[in-house]
C-alpha cells in the first residue's frame, strides 16, 4: 500500500510530553569521550553544501511572499552596534530606530533586540523600557575571547546586572581547534549559569573554525552545553555568516531537536546586508528545518546595515518605486 | 499549509514565438513534409503547442542527399578553423537566446524552468563551445596524425533532454567535419526546430544540419538510409537493439546510448545530508526521465533508518507543479504513454511487497503527473529494482559490506552510471574501480560536463559522447 507522508514532518517535532531522558548525558564524561562523539558526527561535504545553498538561492520570492518575508526579517533583526566609539547617545538613537524602524509607517514591525557591548546594556535597557524589544549584550571578552574564565564570567554578570536579556558569548576557539572540547563545553556551562534567566547565544566564530565539519561539531558542543542560540560570528572576522555555514547549523539544530526534544535558535551575524541575502536565509530555514524556526524566538539576523535595505525594499513594495537612502534614517 | 508560502513566480512565455505549424529543416530551408503532421502538446496542460511535419522516406532521402552534398562540397573541404568558427557562433547564439530556448523546452517537455534554464541550455551551449575548440586540433585526439570524418551522420535523439541531446550529437559531428541528419523525438521537436533557426542565423552552409521530425518510421528511415555512414542513437534499450539489428551487416558505424538502472551507494561514513541531496538529485532531477538516474539506492544497513527518514522528510519539501514556475522542483511527465509505464511498474512494486512512500498533496488536474515516490523494503528480485522506470521512483535496497555493495550494484543488465557516497577517499577509488558503469560519480550525482566522456557498458550501449573519447565516434583513425 502507498503511505502518504505527514506534510508537517518538517514542522512541529511531534508532541513531546515531559522532559526526555538526555541521550547524550554521558558523552561529556571525559575529553576523549567527547571528542569521540563529536568526531563521530556525520561529515559535511563542502561542495555539496555549497551546491544546496546555491540551488535554494534561485528561489524566486515575489509579491505577497516577499512582503511577508521582509516583515518577518525586520522582526528578526538584532540591531547591532559594536564599535569602540559607541556612546550612550549612539545607543539611544539605535534604540529609537529599533522601536520604529520606519517612522513614516506605523505598520512596520519593531526589531527583535538591540545588541551592544556590556557596559552600554543599562543605557539600552532604559531606552527600550516597555517596548518588548530585548537588550542583547556581547560578553566573555568579545570578540577574541582571550581572557581568563574569571574575567569572562565577571563580564557576563556585569552585563546581566546592567539589564541584558540576552548574552552573546564567544567560544574559546583556541581550545576548540586544539581538541580541548571539554574545556570549551565547561566554559559555556559556566557562562550559562552566570546568565541566570538571560538567554545565551553562543558565537562559534565560524570564520576561524574554517571547515564545515568543525562548524557541525561546535554547534553540537554549544547545544549540549545548554546554549539557547548558536550564532555564526562576531562580525569582526571575515568571512562572517555564509549560507553553507548557516545550512550546517540549521541541520544541527534540526537533528538536535529530533534527538533531545529541545529546540535551539540560530543567528547568522555579519555580512548579511541586503534583503536578498535575508530572504535567502528565510528560504534556507523554510526548506531545511521548516516553519518552526520562522520566528524571532528561534532565528535572528545579527546586522546593522541590513535593516536599512529591508526598509527600502518594504517602501518599494508599498509605493511601487524606490525612494532612496535619505528616506531611511541613519542610526 | 506551510507558514512561508511562495507566491507564484511564473516565467513569462512571451519571449518565445511558437508558430502554429512547423516544416522540416532541409538543406538550410524550412520545407513542408510529405507525411501526416503531428501535434505536439504541453504535457503540463495538455495544450496543443503546434503542428509539426512528419518526414517520409522521401523527405529523409532529400535530407541525406543535402547532407551528402554539403559534406562533399562545403563542410568536408572547409578549413577546420573555419568549422570551429561556425560552432563558436552557434554556441554564442545559444547563450544569447538562452531564455527563449529554456521557455520553449519547458513548454514542450514539461521539465521545470529552473532546470531548463540552469542545466539544459547552458550545458548545450557548453558542448558547442567545447567542440568548437576541438575542430582544428583533431590531430591531438589520439586517433593518428590526420583522422578523417565519416561523412553523413544519422542521429536519433530522445525526449528527455531534447536540446541537450541534440548538442551532444550535433556538436561533435560537426566539429569532426561530418554533416548531420537529425530526428528529434516526436513529443519534443520544438527546440530542435528553434535550433534550426540558429543554424540559419549563424549562416551555417545549407545541408550541414538537417532536421527531420516524425516518429518511429521517420527514425527508421534515417538510420537505414543506405547513404548514411554513421548512426548515433540515444533512447530505450529496446529501440537500440532493433537499430543494432538494422545496422548489422552494413558498413555504418554505430554508437548507442541506452537505458540504465544506476546504483547510488551510500556508505555509513557518507556525509548524510549531502548524500540525501544527491539521492534527490539522482532520481528526481528531470522527473527521473534520465537514463543515468540513480534509481537504485543502496544504503549500508547501519545508516538505513537515518537515510530513509531524512529522505522521507526531504521529498515532502519537493515542489511539484507548474513547470513554468521558477520555484518548481518536479514538473510534468512527458507523455501519457510514459505515465502509463510508470504507473504499471510502481503497481508491480506494491504487489511484489515493497513499501511505497509519497508526499501528501494534490497534483494538478490537467496534464500528466506523478508524485515523487520512494519504495523501501525492495529486494533485488523485484521488478522495480531491475527494470528502468524512467520516472520519479526510487527503490531503496541495503547492503552490509563493500563487497556486497559492489555485487548488488553490478547485478543489473545495464551499466551506464553509478554513485558512491563516502568521506573516505581510498574507499571511493577502490569501489569505483570495481563498478561496471560508464560514469561513476563520487559524492555527487547527475553532474555533466562536456569534457567528461559519457556512455555505457552492457545493455546501456556502446561508444562515448563528450571528452576526447567522444570524438572517436565521428572519426576514422589514421595510421
Amino acid at each position: 500500500m502507498t503511505h502518504v507522508l505527514d506534510p508537517d514532518a518538517l514542522t512541529g517535532g511531534g508532541s513531546l510530553t515531559g522532559p526526555l531522558p538526555d541521550p547524550f548525558a554521558d558523552v561529556t564524561r571525559s575529553n576523549d569521550a567527547f571528542r569521540a562523539f563529536l568526531h563521530g558526527l556525520p561529515g559535511v561535504d563542502q561542495v555539496g553544501a555549497q551546491a544546496r545553498v546555491t540551488q535554494l538561492g534561485t528561489r524566486s520570492i515575489k509579491t505577497t511572499a516577499k512582503t511577508w518575508a521582509i516583515d518577518l526579517a525586520i522582526s528578526m533583526v538584532d540591531l547591532t552596534t559594536l564599535e569602540g566609539s559607541d556612546t550612550p547617545g549612539k545607543v539611544r538613537s539605535l534604540a529609537a530606530k529599533a522601536r520604529r524602524p520606519d517612522p513614516d509607517d506605523p505598520t512596520c514591525p519593531p526589531v527583535a533586540a538591540v545588541c551592544v557591548y556590556g557596559d552600554l546594556a543599562g543605557v539600552a535597557k532604559e531606552a527600550l523600557a516597555g517596548t518588548g524589544i530585548n537588550v542583547a549584550a556581547v560578553a566573555t571578552a568579545f570578540p577574541s575571547g582571550r581572557a581568563s574564565r574569571a574575567v569572562k564570567l565577571a563580564d557576563v554578570r556585569d552585563a546581566v546586572a546592567g539589564g541584558a536579556d540576552e548574552i552573546d558569548m564567544v567560544i574559546d576557539r583556541g581550545a576548540f581547534l586544539t581538541g580541548r572540547y571539554l574545556d570549551v563545553f565547561e566554559e559555556i556551562v559556566a557562562v550559562k549559569e552566570a546568565c541566570g534567566s538571560a538567554h545565551l547565544k553562543v558565537i562559534l566564530e565560524t570564520g576561524e573554525l574554517v571547515t564545515l565539519d568543525a562548524v557541525r561539531r561546535a554547534s553540537w558542543l554549544a547545544m549540549l552545553a545548554g546554549g539557547d542560540f548558536i550564532k555564526t560570528s562576531t562580525g569582526k572576522i571575515s568571512p562572517a555568516a555564509t549560507l553553507p555555514v548557516c545550512l550546517v547549523m540549521l541541520e544541527a539544530v534540526r537533528d538536535f531537536r529530533a534527538a533531545t526534544g529541545r529546540q535551539v535558535g540560530v543567528k547568522p551575524a555579519g555580512g548579511i546586508r541586503t534583503t536578498k541575502d535575508a530572504v535567502k536565509h528565510l528560504v534556507l530555514i523554510n526548506e531545511t528545518v521548516g516553519a518552526d524556526w520562522l520566528d524571532p524566538h528561534w532565528f535572528r539576523f545579527g546586522a546593522s546595515s541590513l535593516l536599512g535595505d529591508l526598509l527600502l525594499q518594504r517602501q518599494k513594495l508599498r509605493t511601487g518605486h524606490y525612494s532612496g537612502p535619505d528616506h531611511v534614517s541613519i542610526d | 499549509m506551510s507558514l512561508f508560502e511562495y507566491a507564484p513566480a511564473p516565467e513569462s512565455r512571451s519571449i518565445v514565438d511558437i508558430r502554429p505549424s512547423y516544416g522540416l529543416f532541409l538543406d538550410g530551408e524550412f520545407t513542408a513534409g510529405t507525411g501526416t503532421p503531428r501535434k505536439t502538446v504541453n504535457p503540463a496542460t495538455e495544450e496543443v503547442l503546434a503542428e509539426v511535419a512528419t518526414g517520409s522516406d522521401e523527405d529523409v532521402d532529400r535530407a541525406v542527399r543535402a547532407a551528402r552534398r554539403a559534406f562533399v562540397k562545403t563542410w568536408g573541404p572547409m578549413r577546420p578553423a573555419d568549422r570551429g568558427k561556425y560552432l563558436f557562433r552557434i554556441a554564442r547564439l545559444l547563450q544569447e537566446r538562452a531564455r527563449e530556448f529554456a521557455v520553449l523546452e519547458t513548454l514542450d517537455n514539461g521539465k521545470p524552468i529552473r532546470e531548463s534554464r540552469d542545466v539544459d541550455v547552458p550545458l548545450a551551449a557548453a558542448h558547442f563551445f567545447y567542440h568548437a575548440g576541438w575542430a582544428d586540433k583533431l590531430e591531438h585526439a589520439g586517433l593518428g596524425p590526420a583522422p578523417r570524418p565519416l561523412g553523413v551522420a544519422g542521429q536519433v535523439i530522445p525526449w528527455n533532454f531534447p536540446l541537450l541531446m541534440l548538442a551532444w550529437k550535433v556538436a561533435p559531428a560537426l566539429a569532426t567535419g561530418n554533416t548531420v541528419v537529425l530526428k528529434p523525438a516526436e513529443t519534443t521537436p520544438l527546440t530542435a526546430l528553434l535550433f534550426a533557426e540558429i543554424c540559419q542565423q549563424a549562416d551555417l552552409p545549407p545541408g550541414v544540419v538537417n532536421i527531420v521530425t516524425g516518429a518511429g518510421d521517420t527514425g527508421r528511415a534515417v538510420i537505414s538510409h543506405p547513404d548514411v555512414d554513421k548512426v548515433a542513437f540515444t533512447g530505450s534499450t529496446e529501440v537500440g537493439r532493433s537499430i543494432a539489428r538494422a545496422v548489422a551487416g552494413t558498413d555504418k558505424r554505430l554508437s548507442l546510448e541506452l537505458g540504465g538502472k544506476a546504483a547510488n551507494i551510500v556508505f555509513d561514513d557518507a556525509p548524510i545530508d549531502q548524500a540525501v541531496e544527491g539521492i534527490v538529485r539522482g532520481i528526481f532531477f528531470n522527473q527521473g526521465h534520465v537514463c543515468c538516474a540513480g534509481s537504485r539506492l543502496l544504503v549500508q544497513e547501519s545508516v538505513h533508518d537515518d537515510v530513509v527518514a531524512a529522505l522521507q522528510r526531504r521529498i515532502g519539501t519537493l515542489r511539484v507543479g507548474n513547470p513554468m514556475d521558477k520555484n518548481t522542483d518536479l514538473g510534468a511527465i512527458n507523455s501519457p504513454e510514459q505515465l502509463a509505464r510508470i504507473r504499471e511498474l510502481t503497481a508491480f512494486g506494491e504487489t511484489e511487497g515493497a513499501t511505497c512512500w509519497q508526499p501528501a498533496g494534490d497534483l494538478p488536474a490537467k496534464g500528466y503527473w506523478f508524485k515523487p515516490t520512494v519504495f523501501t523494503d525492495v529486494s533485488p528480485a523485484h521488478r522495480i529494482a531491475r527494470d528502468e522506470v524512467f520516472g520519479p521512483v526510487l527503490s531503496v535496497l541495503t547492503f552490509r559490506t563493500p563487497d556486497e555493495a559492489v555485487a548488488k550494484a553490478n547485478n543489473t543488465t545495464y551499466g551506464l552510471s553509478a554513485g558512491i557516497w563516502s568521506e573516505k577517499g581510498s574507499r571511493i577509488l577502490k569501489i569505483a574501480d570495481q563498478l561496471r558503469a560508464g560514469v561513476v560519480w563520487a559524492n555527487t550525482f547527475n553532474e555533466f560536463d562536456p569534457t567528461a566522456p559519457f556512455g555505457g557498458y552492457k545493455q546501456s550501449g556502446y561508444g562515448r559522447e563528450g571528452g576526447r573519447q567522444g570524438l572517436a565516434a565521428y572519426l576514422e583513425a589514421s595510421k
